[in-house]
C-alpha cells in the first residue's frame, strides 16, 4: 500500500463522459470507499469481465464444433441413427439441480455481504452440494460412454458417435473445470478470502455449463 | 493523508526475491513480455535459417548443404534435400513464422509489456494465466520443434495442413503421421496459451485503466493490442477444437476430414464419409483473422511511434481505430476467398468476394490517414519511425496485389502461385516484422533501460528495405508466368526461364538474413553495453513513459497510478517541458482542444 500520496495539481475539471467509449476509467472509479469492512463488492471487476470473456470463447469452441457438425452430416451417406443414452436425462437433471443450489449459496452469500442478512445462513453446505451434483453428473456421463462401449459404439464407429464423444467429452472437461472452482471458492470462504465476484464469476460460468449442456443436448438430439 | 482524488494503489503482489520467481516463472507482464518476445527472436532465427535452406535448394536443385544430413539423414542423404524434406522445411518455415513470431512477437510480446503500463495499471488481472500463457506456448513451440527429430521428420502439408493428406497419416508421405500429431499438437496448445493472452488483454483494457483513461484516450498502440485480442479469443477458439478433430482423425480412426473412398498409393483408406472441406472452413475462419492478428498490433504499434515522431496526431484518431475494428469484424466474413478454386459452391465465392473487396475500404482508410499525416509533416527520421514508414510501404505494396486475389475469376489463375506468396509475404510477413522492428527501436529503451545504437539502426533498415523489395516483388512476376508454389524445383520447361530469377531471389535473401545479424548484434551490445536510457528519450506522451524508473519498478509506477487529463497524443503545443504534455500531467493545454 502506498503510505503517503499527493495530491497533483488540480487545474481542469474532467470533461463529462460522453458515451461510453469516453466514460473514465475502467477501474478508477470503484475505488472501494474507505473504513469499509465487509467485503468489497466487485472488487476487483476483471473477475466477472473475465469470465464472460471466457463465455465467449468457450461458446465459440462449441459453435465450430457445431458447424463442423452440421457440415460433416450435410455430405454424408455414413449417417446412422443413434439413440442417446437415456441416462443422458437424469445426468441432466443433475446439471440443473446444481445450478439452483448453487444460486441458493450464491444468494446467501450476497445477501450477507451487502447487509440485508445479518448471519450466514450456512451456504457452504449448499455449496458442497453443489459440488456433489456436478461429480454425479460426470460420472453420469462415464458411466453413458461406459453403456455405449459396452453396446460396441466407439468413438471411431460412426460419424454420430464420434460427435457424441467429443461433444460430451468437450463439455465434461469444462464442467471439471467449473469444479475446480467451485473447489476453490469452498475453500477460499472457509478462510475468509471469498471475493464476492470470484462467487459470481464462479457460478456464471457454472450455469453456463447447464446452458451449454441444455444445448447440446438438443443439438444431439435432433441432428445425431 | 490518503487522498481519494489520486489513485490509491491496489497491491496484487509482492516483488518476488527468488531468482525463478523474478526471471523464469515471473507473473510480472514486463518478464512475460520480454519472455514472449525472447521466444519470438528464437524462433524467427530458427524461421529465417529455414527459408534459406528452401531457398538454396530452389536455386541450385541439387546442391549439397554441408551438414544438412546431421539434420535428417534421410530428408538429406548426402546433404541432398529430398522433394519431401524441401517441402517439410517449408511447413515448419510457415508455421513457426505464422505463429511463433507474427502472432508472439508484435501481439504477444509488446502487447503484455506495454499495454498494461499505456492504460495505466500495475498488472493484468490474471497474472497467473498470463503466466502459463507464455510457458504452454513454449511448450507448443518445443513440440513443433520436436518433429524435426522423429524418425520420418516433420509434416510436409504446408502451414494450411489441408485434408485429406494431413489426416490419413504416413500413408501420404514422410511426416504425414507422427509429424502432423505434433503439429496439430502443437498448434492446440499454442491456441490455449493465446487464448489466455487474449483473456487478459481484453479485461486488462476494460477494466484496469487508471482513473481518467476512457477508451479515446487509450493510445493507438493499445487499440491495436485490445482489436487483436478480440480476434484471437474467437479465432483460436475455432483453431483449438479443429486442430483436435484432425488428431483425432490419427489416432482414435474417425473420419472427420477424410472422404470415402480415398485411394493412396493404392491403399485404399479406412476412412469414410468425412468432409475435406470441413477443414477448410474451420482452418480459414481462423486463417483470415489470424492475418490480421499479425498486422493489426503492427498497425497500432507504426501509428504509436509515427506520431510520436511526427509530434503531432494522426489525423483523425477516431477513424483510425474505428477501421482497425471494422477490419476484426470484417475479417471473420472474409475467409472463404481462401477457398474460390476448392471446389466449394461458385456462389459462395461471389458471396465472399464481395466482402473481400469491402475490406480494402479499411485498409485503405488507415493507409490514407499515415499519409496524410504524414504529408507536410517534419517527422524525425530514426531507425523507429524510418521502420514504421517501411511497414507502410510493404503494406501498400502487398495490399495492390490483393485487390487481384479479391476476384475469383482472376484468382483462378492466380491461386496456388508465387504471386499469393508475394502477396502475403509483403502486406503480412514483411510489414508485420517491420512493425516489430519499429516497436523494438522505440520501446527498446524502455524495456531495458538502455538505448540501441540508431547508426546501426539505420543500416539496418535500409539493408532490409531494399532486400525485401529484391526478394518479394520477382515473387509477383514468377506467379503471373505461371510459376506454382510449393514445388521443390523447376523443371517444366515453362519454369526453366524463371531460373536466373530464382537465384538472384535467392542472393537477396541470404544477403537480406545476413543483414539481420546487424540488428542481433545491436540487440545484444545495446542490451549490455548501450548508453543509459532517460525515462521519456522520444518526448513521448503516453504512460509508458510516465513510470517513476526505466526499466519501470515491479508495479510500473512505484506504488502510485497515474491520473490521466488528456488525450493521448498532446503535440505540437506549447507544454511546459517542450512542444507536448504528457498524458498525466495536470497542467491545462492552451490553444488545442481535448480532441486527438
Ligand atoms: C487489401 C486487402 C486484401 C485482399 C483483398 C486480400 C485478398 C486475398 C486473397 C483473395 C487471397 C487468396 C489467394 C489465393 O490463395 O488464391 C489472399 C491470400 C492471403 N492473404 Fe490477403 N488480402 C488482403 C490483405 C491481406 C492482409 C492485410 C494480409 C495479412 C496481414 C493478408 C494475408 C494473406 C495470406 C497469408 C494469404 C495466403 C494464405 C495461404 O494460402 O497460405 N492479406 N489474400
Ligand atoms: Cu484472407
Amino acid at each position: 500500500m502506498a503510505t503517503t500520496v499527493h495530491e497533483p495539481p488540480r487545474i481542469e475539471q474532467q470533461p463529462q463522459p460522453r458515451g461510453v467509449l469516453d466514460s473514465g476509467g475502467g477501474r478508477g472509479n470503484q475505488i472501494p470507499p474507505q473504513g469499509s469492512t465487509r467485503a468489497v463488492q466487485y472488487a476487483p471487476p476483471p473477475a466477472s469481465t473475465g469470465i464472460w470473456v471466457g463465455i465467449a470463447a468457450i461458446a465459440m469452441t462449441f459453435a465450430a464444433l457445431t458447424s463442423a457438425l452440421i457440415v460433416r452430416r450435410g455430405g454424408a451417406a455414413d449417417w446412422r441413427h443413434f439413440t442417446i443414452p437415456s441416462i443422458l436425462y437424469f445426468n441432466t437433471i443433475l446439471l440443473i439441480a446444481s445450478s439452483v443450489t448453487l444460486e441458493i449459496s450464491r444468494r446467501r452469500v450476497a445477501d450477507f455481504m451487502s447487509n440485508a442478512q445479518p448471519k450466514l445462513t450456512n451456504p457452504v453446505r449448499w455449496l458442497h452440494l453443489t459440488l456433489g451434483l456436478g461429480f454425479l453428473f460426470v460420472i453420469g456421463q462415464y458411466i453413458a460412454w461406459r453403456q455405449l462401449s459396452a453396446q460396441g459404439v466407439y468413438l471411431a464407429s460412426n460419424p454420430n458417435s464420434s460427435f457424441f464423444y467429443v461433444l460430451t467429452a468437450a463439455h465434461a472437461l469444462h464442467v471439471l473445470g467449473g469444479l475446480g472452482g467451485l473447489i476453490r471458492v469452498i475453500r477460499k470462504f472457509g478462510n475468509f478470502s471469498l471475493r464476492r465476484s470470484t462467487l459470481d464469476a464462479t457460478s456464471r460460468y457454472w450455469h453456463f455449463m447447464d446452458v451449454l449442456w441444455i444445448y447440446l443436448l438438443l443439438l444431439m438430439w435432433a441432428k445425431l | 493523508m490518503h487522498d481519494m482524488s489520486a489513485q490509491a494503489h491496489v497491491a496484487h503482489h509482492a516483488p518476488p526475491t527468488s531468482f525463478i520467481r523474478k526471471h523464469i516463472f515471473s507473473i510480472d507482464h514486463k518478464v512475460i513480455g520480454k519472455q514472449y518476445y525472447g521466444l519470438a527472436l528464437v524462433a524467427v532465427f530458427v524461421g529465417m535459417v529455414l527459408s534459406w535452406l528452401m531457398r538454396l535448394h530452389l536455386g541450385w536443385t541439387n546442391l549439397a548443404i554441408p551438414g544438412l544430413h546431421w539434420l535428417s539423414s534421410t530428408g538429406a542423404p548426402g546433404n541432398v534435400m529430398t522433394p519431401e524434406y524441401y517441402l517439410q522445411l517449408m511447413t515448419m518455415h510457415g508455421t513457426i513464422m505464422v505463429f511463433f513470431v507474427l502472432t508472439t512477437a508484435p501481439f504477444a510480446a509488446f502487447g503484455n509489456f506495454f499495454l498494461p503500463i499505456q492504460v495505466g495499471a500495475e498488472d493484468m488481472p490474471f497474472p497467473r494465466f498470463n503466466m502459463m500463457s507464455f510457458w504452454v506456448t513454449l511448450v507448443a513451440f518445443l513440440v513443433m520443434i520436436s518433429s524435426f527429430f522423429v524418425s520420418d521428420g516433420p509434416t510436409l502439408g504446408g502451414w494450411t495442413q489441408y485434408a485429406p493428406l494431413s489426416a490419413v497419416g504416413s500413408v501420404a508421405g514422410p511426416g504425414q503421421g507422427m509429424g502432423v500429431i505434433l503439429w496439430a499438437s502443437s498448434i492446440a496448445i499454442f491456441c490455449i496459451g493465446q487464448l489466455l493472452g487474449s483473456l487478459n488483454f481484453i479485461t486488462t483494457t476494460l477494466d484496469m485503466r487508471t482513473k481518467g483513461m476512457s477508451l479515446w484516450r487509450l493510445p493507438l498502440s493499445t487499440w491495436g493490442w485490445f482489436i487483436t485480442s478480440v480476434m484471437g479469443l474467437t479465432a483460436f477458439a475455432v483453431l483449438m477444437p479443429a486442430c483436435i478433430l484432425l488428431i483425432l482423425d490419427h489416432v482414435a480412426g474417425t473420419s472427420f476430414f477424410v472422404a470415402s473412398n480415398l485411394v493412396l498409393n493404392d491403399q485404399l483408406q479406412p476412412h469414410a464419409g468425412g468432409s475435406t472441406l470441413l477443414w477448410q472452413h474451420l482452418f480459414w475462419f481462423f486463417g483470415h483473422p489470424e492475418v490480421y492478428i499479425a498486422i493489426v498490433p503492427g498497425m497500432g504499434i507504426v501509428s504509436h511511434v509515427l506520431t510520436v515522431n511526427m509530434r503531432r496526431p494522426m489525423l483523425s484518431h477516431r477513424v483510425l481505430v474505428y477501421s482497425m475494428g471494422a477490419l476484426a469484424v470484417l475479417s471473420y466474413m472474409v475467409y472463404g476467398h481462401h477457398m474460390f478454386v476448392s471446389g466449394m459452391n461458385p456462389i459462395s465465392s461471389i458471396v465472399f468476394s464481395f466482402p473481400t473487396l469491402i475490406i480494402t475500404i479499411p485498409s485503405t482508410i488507415i493507409v490514407l490517414i499515415w499519409l496524410g499525416s504524414l504529408y507536410g509533416s517534419r517527422l524525425r527520421i530514426n531507425s523507429a519511425s524510418l521502420f514504421a514508414l517501411g511497414m507502410i510501404s510493404m503494406f501498400i505494396s502487398g495490399g495492390v496485389s490483393g485487390f487481384f486475389l479479391a476476384q475469383p475469376s482472376l484468382d483462378i489463375m492466380l491461386h496456388a502461385t508465387y504471386f499469393v506468396v508475394g502477396h502475403f509475404h509483403l502486406v503480412m510477413a514483411v510489414a508485420a516484422i517491420f512493425g516489430i522492428f519499429s516497436g523494438t527501436y522505440f520501446w527498446f529503451p524502455k524495456m531495458f533501460g538502455r538505448m540501441m545504437d540508431e547508426r546501426l539502426g539505420k543500416i539496418h533498415f535500409w539493408l532490409t528495405f531494399v532486400g525485401a523489395y529484391c526478394i518479394f516483388m520477382p515473387f509477383h512476376y514468377a506467379g503471373l508466368a505461371g510459376n506454382v508454389r510449393r514445388y521443390q524445383a523447376f523443371v517444366d520447361d515453362y519454369l526453366q526461364p524463371l531460373i536466373p530469377l530464382h537465384r538472384f531471389i535467392t542472393v537477396a535473401a541470404l544477403a537480406t538474413g545476413a543483414a539481420q545479424f546487424i540488428f542481433l548484434y545491436n540487440l545484444i551490445h545495446s542490451r549490455y553495453w548501450g548508453e543509459k536510457a532517460p525515462d521519456n528519450p522520444w518526448q513521448a506522451t503516453s504512460l509508458e513513459w510516465a513510470t517513476p524508473t526505466t526499466p519501470p519498478p515491479y508495479d510500473n509506477f512505484g506504488g502510485k497510478l497515474p491520473v490521466v487529463y488528456h488525450d493521448p497524443y498532446q503535440y505540437g503545443i506549447e507544454g511546459s517541458t517542450g512542444d507536448y504534455v504528457m498524458q498525466n500531467s495536470p497542467e491545462k493545454i492552451q490553444s488545442v482542444g481535448e480532441e486527438a
